[in-house]
């Protein structure tokens, strides 16, 4: 299979979503079409999974390189690798499972064709990240992912949708200019370790091979910095996670599930493919800070979480402290560490984006949210319920799902951080992590003892629109449910994927002095199998 | 007395390259044509004048296509007009720019019940002011294509006389515009004084002597600068934009802000980069002051309006303070800075038209510009929110749309210079990007998610030539941005590499 499958990839859904605006308004066609256009995707994500060369998972595969903006030296670069390849599958997944989903639960006020053709643009904007090697498609590709997401909280999202479709654009859009101006500041100041010329290029391999050489440690930091802010903001890591709540609560059930499943990603994606491997030196001296933020940022989300009196602001501030988890491998800067946050990162995916599900769904019964006022739904909707209290505990970190392996080498990487990293410290961070994984314990299980266990209350004992699941619904949570036990019991199916670029990612920083460094090689081949 | 005479002039004919003035000469012919037309046939020729306009610039274009195929830079009349790639590339946008503005004057002069002719002779004429500014490189020539640019678009703004708003518009813009003009003046007599010569190519000479330099200098230049401000409308120099727009006819509205200002940055180019680009001791800091405080409170405002014509007044004043971002670098990287705002100016003609457009095509019904008359539009003028929200977030800089690459080249000038002072005005323009989504942002939810005042949701009829502007403008915006090669391709470095900038 040549070059053109990445190209094909992130295209169709686009391509899809053009034709889509010159179709005839008629919803049944669109909802058709729609799913077409992402099972289309879906195939070529399948068929990459198929012929992706798993001994060569280190290195980019289907490299596609081609002259876009010639002034600035940017290209249409694209390229997949270990890294980003389960991401890339996970999106292609979520988005037909979404757009299934769509069938009979369009949010209002209707209009059904606008807002499957943003979920199509938005599923570009997603892939076209993962697989861009450009810093400027990178950007690009990211910034192209903000608008469908603004108008879908904006005009499909819940009561108080104006402010939080701001607030998410606001922050997210103040986040990538920062961001913008590190890209462009490391295109001036990158030189070649070797000749020591600059080399004027936003080209992601060549930055990656160069890890900062030449630049003053400064300048490093500063980019780092702006970096950071940028992805910061998209993850979320505190202080930047204010918008998450609210774009959650607002947004539509799909929007949710994409925003909980991919689009968070995109940040984590860019510590681990940008930021870190690019500037070893400034990630080594940013790494403590990252690392508290990460674990402020468990305990916040989860305290967060124990006060919520709404069911999907609960998983919302969830989703803060899971991702904190995520951010703490990352800041060990070790493979083992880095590898269990892509772990995370799917797992965090599928779990959440699984919860968002339910909790639509428990909305569309209840027309409430409100902890208070549900309860008893293993009486009423049992399948609803238990699928409610599987995913739970798969959030929770219970061994044997996939949520485990994403939380438990985060907190374990922290042990043993990467070289030249304050050692106590770090050990400091784990304990703080695992208090976060007892108290995640603490809001998931009181969350299914208030909502799903105990008798119905008397104001819906009796509502006939609470039932149980949906064939519909089992059709788009399934695939969900089985990955999330798949990965579980099978952890090595990421971890042999992710392993091979992780450490080349890494590798490329070890040349210089005071690089990072891996060290638990051995740990991740005994988890990984 | 005639023999004295004779030996005391000594006039040499200058060598005219015919080819090299043809634009100017077809424009002014034109321009000409439909004045005589409105003279002679008055009510008649009404229907014609509006044709004839459009034709006229995309006539104009021919000369301008057969110059740039020839690629040879002409120099005439000692070099005060110089006919360059840059040149050229500012004619074109001119004339585009020009070509919209009738566009969209074509049923707003129409329906206005006003006297028709004599708006499109005003307008070819100051475009002809604008196409001659391209190419001037010399004080006086400056001087009289500004003149000639703006005392038509005075009358332009007062051009409904019978309103009072519109009476405003144009006694404040004449006031501040002659003002303003003054102070140029003045500081032109300073270099002129000082150099003795009215040649930018002179004056740069003159000017960039190592040391610090004289306090005359650094008047003329100053004062020269501030006189391009208050055309560029940067703050503190903005405060007759939002009256003006607000009173003008819409249509002229879009021309100011477009092609006026455009017209502005071309001359205060040029006298940047060939007059006095050694004396950056000078203008970079009066620029760096004018660029971050156009940026930060014409955004600011702009927060705080409730009519979206003066919105975008002071959006476009902070939209000229990124384009005067790169020129407070102009020393250190040069031919990236002239290229930064040539392509902003290039990609804001576009997408600022095309607001405007809008503006029109929903004052049509509304018969109002404030922002919440907007509410409501994706109910029933999907075609028209759709076609705004690209041309807002195009202004904010979201990719793909054209103006991220606008954005980007400015960011790109800043950083290359590698100076703190680049990098913090670079923070600048990030974080007033930020600023400006808030206001732009706004506007959209309002169109997609909020009702209609009054549930009005009669559909609007939107004329042809609206359409036609809107095709030009929405096309152009959403292929800047998705391939920015379009509007990068032109080299239009060599004002600045000639002079080994």
């Amino acid at each position: 299979m040549d070059s053109w499958i990445l190209t094909a990839i992130t295209f169709v859904p686009l391509l899809g979503a053009v034709i889509a605006m010159a179709m005839p308004n008629d919803d049944e066609l669109h909802k058709r079409w729609a799913l077409a256009v992402s099972l289309v995707a879906f195939g070529l994500g399948i068929a990459m999974l198929f012929d992706f060369n798993y001994d060569q998972a280190g290195q980019l595969q289907w490299v596609v390189d081609e002259p876009w903006i010639d002034v600035i030296g940017a290209g249409y670069t694209l390229g997949v690798d270990g890294m980003s390849l389960p991401l890339i599958a996970l999106t292609v997944l979520v988005m037909p499972l979404v757009f299934l989903y769509s069938w009979n639960h369009i949010p209002s006020p209707g209009n059904t064709k606008s807002f499957l053709i943003l979920m199509l643009i938005l599923e570009t904007g997603m892939i076209g990240t993962f697989v861009a090697q450009d810093l400027i498609l990178f950007f690009v590709f990211f910034e192209v992912v903000l608008l469908p997401m603004f108008f879908m909280i904006a005009v499909w999202g819940g009561d108080d949708r104006r402010y939080a479709s701001l607030k998410f654009f606001l922050y997210t859009l103040f986040g990538s200019a920062l961001m913008l101006l590190g890209f462009l500041a490391l295109f001036f100041l990158a030189k070649d370790p070797v000749t020591g010329e600059f080399l004027r290029t936003f080209d992601m391999r060549e930055l990656t091979d160069t890890a900062g050489a030449g630049i003053a440690r400064s300048s490093q930091l500063l980019i780092f910095g702006g970096m950071f802010i940028g992805f910061g903001v998209k993850v979320p890591m505190f202080p930047f996670h204010t918008w998450l709540p609210d774009a959650h609560t607002q947004a539509p059930t799909q929007g949710s599930v994409i925003l909980a499943a991919v689009l968070l990603k995109l940040g984590t994606y860019g510590f681990i493919r940008i930021s870190i491997p690019m500037l070893p030196e400034a990630a080594e001296a940013w790494a403590p800070v990252i690392g508290l933020l990460a674990v402020i940022g468990i305990i916040y989300g989860a305290l967060g979480c124990l006060a919520q009196t709404d069911m999907k602001r609960l998983i919302a501030f969830s989703s803060v402290s899971h991702m904190g988890f995520v951010m703490l491998g990352i800041s060990t800067l070790t493979d083992f560490g880095i590898n269990a946050a892509i772990f995370g990162m799917v797992a965090h995916g599928l779990i959440t984006g699984m919860l968002f599900f339910i909790a639509g769904s428990v909305k569309d019964r209840y027309h409430t949210l409100e902890i208070g006022r549900l309860g008893g739904m293993l009486i009423q909707a049992p399948r609803l319920g238990w699928i409610l209290g599987f995913t739970s505990m798969a959030s929770l970190g219970l061994p044997g799902l996939a949520g485990f392996w994403g939380e438990f080498p985060a907190i374990l990487s922290a042990y043993q951080p990467a070289n030249g990293l304050p050692v106590e410290t770090f050990r400091g961070y784990m304990v703080v992590a695992a208090v976060g994984t007892v108290l995640a314990a603490g809001y998931l299980l009181w969350l299914l003892q208030r909502t799903a266990m105990g008798e119905p209350s008397e104001e819906f004992a009796n509502d006939p629109e609470v039932v149980d699941i949906t064939p519909l619904e089992w059709a788009s949570w399934t695939p969900f449910l089985f990955l999330i036990v798949l990965f579980g019991v099978a952890p090595g199916l990421i971890f042999e994927v992710t392993d091979p670029a992780v450490v080349e990612s890494l590798n490329n920083c070890l040349q210089f002095e005071n690089g990072c460094d891996g060290v638990a090689d051995a740990t991740t081949a005994a988890l990984g199998g | 007395m005639l023999a004295l005479l004779a030996q005391e002039v000594d006039f040499v004919r200058p060598a005219i390259d015919w080819h090299a003035v043809a634009p100017e000469l077809t424009l002014l012919a034109f321009g000409a044509l439909v004045t005589v037309m409105d003279i002679v046939w008055l009510e008649r020729g009404r229907r014609l004048t509006s044709s004839v306009a459009s034709i006229a610039l995309l006539v104009t274009m021919i000369p301008i296509v057969t110059l740039a195929l020839d690629g040879e830079d002409r120099v005439m009349f000692g070099g005060a007009f110089v006919v360059d790639n840059y040149a050229l590339v500012m004619k074109v946008m001119f004339l585009l720019a020009g070509y919209v503005v009738v566009l969209l004057s074509t049923n707003y002069v129409a329906e206005g019940d006003y006297w028709e002719s004599e708006y499109y002779g005003l307008l070819l004429s100051s475009i002809l002011g604008m196409v001659l500014m391209a190419s001037a490189r010399d004080l006086i020539t400056v001087f009289v294509a500004l003149e000639l640019l703006s005392i038509p678009a005075y009358m332009l703004a007062t051009w409904r006389k019978r309103d009072l708003k519109s009476n405003e518009a144009g006694l404040k813009y004449y006031l501040m515009g002659v003002f303003a003009s003054a102070i140029m003046l003045y500081g032109m007599s300073l270099l002129y004084g000082g150099s003795g010569s009215t040649l930018l190519t002179d004056i740069n000479k003159a000017v960039s002597v190592d040391g610090s330099p004289s306090a005359i200098v650094v008047m003329g230049v100053i004062f020269v600068i501030i006189g391009f401000a208050f055309k560029v409308s940067a703050f503190p120099f903005h405060t007759w934009a939002p009256d003006t727009y607000e009173g003008a006819p819409t249509p002229v509205t879009a021309f100011l802000s477009v092609a006026s200002k455009a017209a502005g940055f071309v001359g205060l180019l040029n006298l940047l980069f060939v007059g006095f680009f050694g004396r950056d001791d000078v203008y970079e800091p009066l620029i760096w002051i004018l660029a971050a405080a156009s940026m930060t409170v014409g955004n600011l405002v702009a927060l705080r309006q409730t009519n979206l014509v003066r919105m975008l007044a002071y959006s476009g004043v902070a939209q000229a303070g990124y384009m005067l971002a790169p020129l407070a670098v102009a020393s250190d990287v040069g031919d990236a800075a002239l290229t930064a705002t040539v392509t902003y100016l290039l990609v804001y003609a576009a997408m600022n038209l095309g607001a405007f457009a809008i503006v029109l095509a929903v004052a049509r019904k509304t018969r109002s510009a404030e922002i919440d008359s907007f509410k409501g539009l994706f109910g029933y003028a999907p075609g028209l929110t759709i076609a705004m929200s690209v041309f807002l977030f195009s202004l904010a800089g979201i990719p793909p749309l054209g103006g991220w690459w606008a954005k980007f080249r400015v960011m790109e000038a800043v950083i290359e210079a590698e100076s703190t002072s680049g990098v913090v005005l670079g923070v600048f323009v990030a974080v007033n990007s930020v600023i400006a989504l808030y206001y732009y942002a706004r506007i959209g939810l309002g169109m997609w998610a909020e009702d209609a005042p009054d549930g009005d949701t009669t559909p609007i009829r939107v004329p042809a030539s609206l359409v036609s502007a809107l095709a030009i403008t929405i096309a152009l915006t959403i292929a800047f941005g998705v391939y920015p090669p379009l509007v990068s391709e032109f080299d239009v470095t060599l004002l600045a590499g000639g002079l080994g900038g």
